[in-house]
């Protein structure tokens, strides 16, 4: 740990930055909402341009590959500043734990406030490294929303003085099985924005085809379940990693690979849930607005690890200092 | 009243006969509507043992639960709730899970085995009603293009095979067949973590011991404090390796963040791996534990053990030991109790052992600090029948004060002696004690290789799309041709586009390459 008042300047920094991404993304989500709010069904004139079959090489891409509706006009340009904001907010946020952790002298997944405002880091990395492939602005607002929640949550409920680590999380373990965690978080925050959406837009497409409001400039519930699941078919995998590098660090430190501890049940859980996602997938009858609940459930039990063992359960993980 | 819908006699029920009924019950537990409801019920299963007290984890905590729940606690536990992973249920749940699974696997395994030694069928007659469908005219014979698409195709890995309807030709290809591989690697790597799991649990060990400072274990099943075996466990797999403990070092956190958080413990032992080898010093660790002939043993725990001498009325030493004390909270707060069977009568001390002291109106005495900065001892000294020759075994923490008369309570601090009238007890210092877990289990190496396996499957198979892309050409005029190409997408909500766009992009590229 970085001792004296270099040491405190870094904390201090690293606040500071912390707040500066919150704000950053606070003004990102008005900017979102104001496109969502301004959202209207794109005119006909633009869709015959992506929907007609034309033969000829270059213009297949853009028939199969459009998959998103395009925000209209109005709310294009904020939700484009939006965007600009969401990557300078991660920036900032990158430094925050940057300085947190060069404080520390380790990596900054030491306890509960650190491995919040790293999961807030990793919704927003996952959001814009799937918006590098496709447009996601409308998707914006709901990736905002729940990485500054989990900031304010941070900051006011959780905030921790930097310490080093108890014996129990020295170990490279820590960087590998944690570094999954967090991008898990992220992705699983993800879809189920995503597998939300999707059951608001199923619902208002059940009322008929010619529904107005935000809601008809967002993708068809169809392709946001799509979304959903391609989100949760990289993140499962992942998942099942971060379980079995956790269970080598349980052998190495406690002497067995799974012992049900609570921590242990509740990644097991979340592992359960998300397989019973992707069966729910593939079989008729669940693969629609019941396989989006079971999405979101997903992450009711990923958070319910999170915060209920951590804070009220007796578990061998409940050492790091809430 | 109305009568029930027509429809409902058409409902599946279970048609009569033994064998008609077996057949519908097997077909009903291999669908996947019964997989995925099963997997609910395994996450449904799993939620009690995580907020009840298990046996497994903390038997203390459970014996606390059914003290203070005299109604509730004996009914969940008749039902296997403080063992709930282990409970008759939990299997049925699992194991059910688990023939379902195989029953759905191994039929797709054959299936998949053909699929990857047949031919893609047919072309469709109609590619326009396809994924992706697009068509133009190339200047190159319909032959070239077959030929050339299908040598491109067959190049980038694609299972391809052409034919000709009437004047078209066409080439069928395939792709994307590691999807299903990985999917049934995945599924069978599962049934092999479970048999690693039960094997670890038939063959494996474990076993917890106390050592203090300056002492020393040899392992055999009586050196145990506590020792559990799986059923098939034998004493032949204990190592006869032996330790004395030579020094244990503790720090903890003293800055105003996390003051009292653990920092390092290590434990320096003279380690003799078999009993005519040599004595090598070793350190053992958290997350480092020494391996021994495929035994591990691990450092769990640590405390106090506070040293006493105890005379009786005559002089005469009758204790002279160093006293394990067990920690009760965060700050080693620690409790213990002395017998002294030797004294007449026979005395017995319940004590606490505070590392750094503090006492309060509502806590009483307690420790502030893990560390020892101001070690102080409170002890109550209790004079009569111990009760050890009952023959009902004791507890070594626990004193039975039912035969016996308390005689005093004094608190005392390090070198301080307390005459308590039936004799004297001198604290003389303490000393640290660590504890250690000694585990075997046969079955963690295949747990691990089964499980890398199936995320290697699953990866694979999330991963890899299933696609068939057709190409149709019919000759037109001159050196002309009519191509047509659609795709399909096998893996749920694929996209074939860009593999029809690569139809079109190398038929581009091969006339470019003509030109030049």
């Amino acid at each position: 740990m970085t001792s004296g008042a270099a040491g405190m300047e870094l904390a201090e920094a690293s606040n500071v930055f912390i707040y500066a991404t919150m704000l950053t993304l606070s003004i990102a989500m008005v900017l979102f909402a104001a496109s969502f709010a301004s959202g209207r069904r794109p005119s006909t004139a633009k869709t015959v341009a992506t929907s007609a079959h034309s033969s000829g090489s270059g213009s297949v891409a853009v028939l199969e590959r459009d998959t998103d509706r395009p925000i209209v006009d109005s709310g294009r340009r904020l939700a484009n500043i939006g965007m600009s904001l969401t990557w300078l907010a991660t920036g900032l946020l990158t430094i925050a734990l940057v300085l947190r952790g060069v404080w520390a002298g380790r990596v900054p997944w030491g306890n509960m406030y650190e491995f919040s405002i790293s999961s807030a880091w990793g919704v927003l990395v996952v959001f814009l490294a799937l918006s590098l492939r496709r447009d996601l602005r409308w998707l914006g607002l709901f990736v905002v929303i729940p990485a500054l929640l989990t900031l304010g949550l941070a900051v006011t409920v959780l905030y921790t003085e930097a310490a080093q680590l108890v014996p129990a999380l020295k170990s490279y373990w820590l960087v590998i099985h944690v570094s999954a965690a967090i991008i898990c978080a992220g992705a699983f925050t993800v879809a189920a924005s995503t597998a939300g959406l999707s059951l608001v837009q199923s619902r208002m497409e059940s009322r008929g085809r010619s529904f107005s409001g935000p809601m008809s400039a967002m993708p068809s519930a169809e392709r946001l379940r799509t979304f959903t699941s391609r989100i949760i078919a990289f993140s499962f995998p992942l998942w099942t990693f971060a379980v079995i590098a956790g269970a080598i660090w349980a052998e190495n430190a406690w002497g067995r690979y799974w012992g049900w501890d609570p921590k242990e049940t509740w990644a097991f859980i979340t592992w359960v849930v998300y397989a019973a996602y992707l069966h729910a997938r593939s079989t008729a009858g669940w693969r629609g607005d019941r396989a989006s609940w079971i999405a979101i459930l997903g992450l009711v039990t990923f958070l319910i690890n999170y915060f209920g063992v951590n804070i009220f359960v007796n578990s061998l993980h409940s050492y790091a200092g809430v | 009243m109305t009568a029930p819908p027509a429809v409902r006699t058409e409902a599946p029920v279970p048609p009569m006969g033994a064998s008609g009924f077996l057949r519908w019950a097997w077909r009903q537990l291999t669908s996947m509507r019964v997989a995925l409801i099963l997997l609910f019920a395994l996450a449904v299963a799993s939620v009690p043992g995580s907020i009840l007290p298990q046996r497994g984890n903390n038997p203390l905590l459970v014996d606390e639960w059914l003290a203070e729940q005299p109604t509730v606690g004996p009914i969940l536990d008749s039902l296997g709730f403080f063992d709930v992973y282990g409970a008759p249920w939990f299997a049925a749940v699992y194991l059910l899970l688990f023939i379902s699974l195989i029953g759905c696997v191994l039929p797709r395994v054959g299936v998949h085995w053909k699929a990857l030694r047949s031919q893609p069928p047919n072309a469709p007659r109609n590619l326009n009603r396809m994924a992706a469908f697009t068509e133009q005219t190339a200047n190159m014979s319909a032959e070239q293009v077959i030929a050339d698409q299908s040598a491109r195709l067959r190049k980038d890995r694609w299972r391809v095979r052409t034919g000709s309807t009437d004047e078209t030709l066409w080439l069928s290809a395939e792709k994307g067949y590691l999807r299903e591989t990985g999917n049934l690697v995945f599924h069978l790597a599962l049934v092999l973590v479970l048999v690693a799991v039960a094997v670890g649990g038939l063959f494996g060990w474990r076993g917890n011991v106390i050592v203090k400072e300056g002492s020393g274990f040899s392992n055999t099943l009586t050196q145990y404090d506590a020792w559990g075996g799986g059923r098939l466990a034998t004493a032949d797999t204990i190592p006869p390796f032996a330790f004395t403990l030579d020094d244990f070092a503790v720090e903890f956190e003293r800055s105003e963040a996390q003051r009292g958080s653990p920092r390092l413990f290590e434990a320096t032992v003279d380690l003799q791996r078999d009993p005519q080898g040599p004595t090598e010093r070793e350190s053992i660790q958290v997350n480092f534990p020494i391996s021994i002939a495929g035994a591990k043993v691990f450092l769990v725990g640590h405390g106090y053990a506070p040293s006493f001498i105890v005379r009786d009325s005559t002089g005469a030493v009758v204790l002279d030991d160093d006293i394990v004390f067990l920690p009760q909270d965060g700050n080693f707060t620690s409790t213990g109790v002395i017998k002294v069977p030797d004294s007449a009568p026979q005395l017995g001390f319940q004590g606490l052992f505070l590392p750094t002291s503090a006492i309060d109106d509502i806590r009483g005495p307690h420790s502030v600090f893990p560390d020892a900065d101001d070690p102080s001892v409170f002890l109550s000294v209790w004079e009569g029948d111990l009760g050890l020759d009952s023959g009902i075994p004791q507890s070594i923490y626990t004193i039975d004060t039912e035969g016996m008369e308390q005689i005093g309570l004094r608190a005392l601090v390090p070198g301080q002696a307390w005459d308590f009238g039936a004799g004297e007890i001198e604290f003389t210092g303490w000393q640290r004690w660590a504890s250690f877990q000694i585990a075997f289990d046969p079955g963690k190496e295949a747990a691990l290789a089964a499980a890398v396996l199936a995320m290697v499957g699953l990866t694979v198979s999330l991963f890899t799309r299933r696609r068939r892309l057709w190409v149709k050409a019919q000759p037109g005029a001159g050196a002309s041709s009519l191509v047509q190409a659609a795709g399909l997408s096998k893996s749920e909500a694929g996209d074939v586009s860009a593999d029809v766009q690569e139809v079109w992009d190398s038929m581009d590229a091969g006339r470019q390459e003509e030109r030049q």
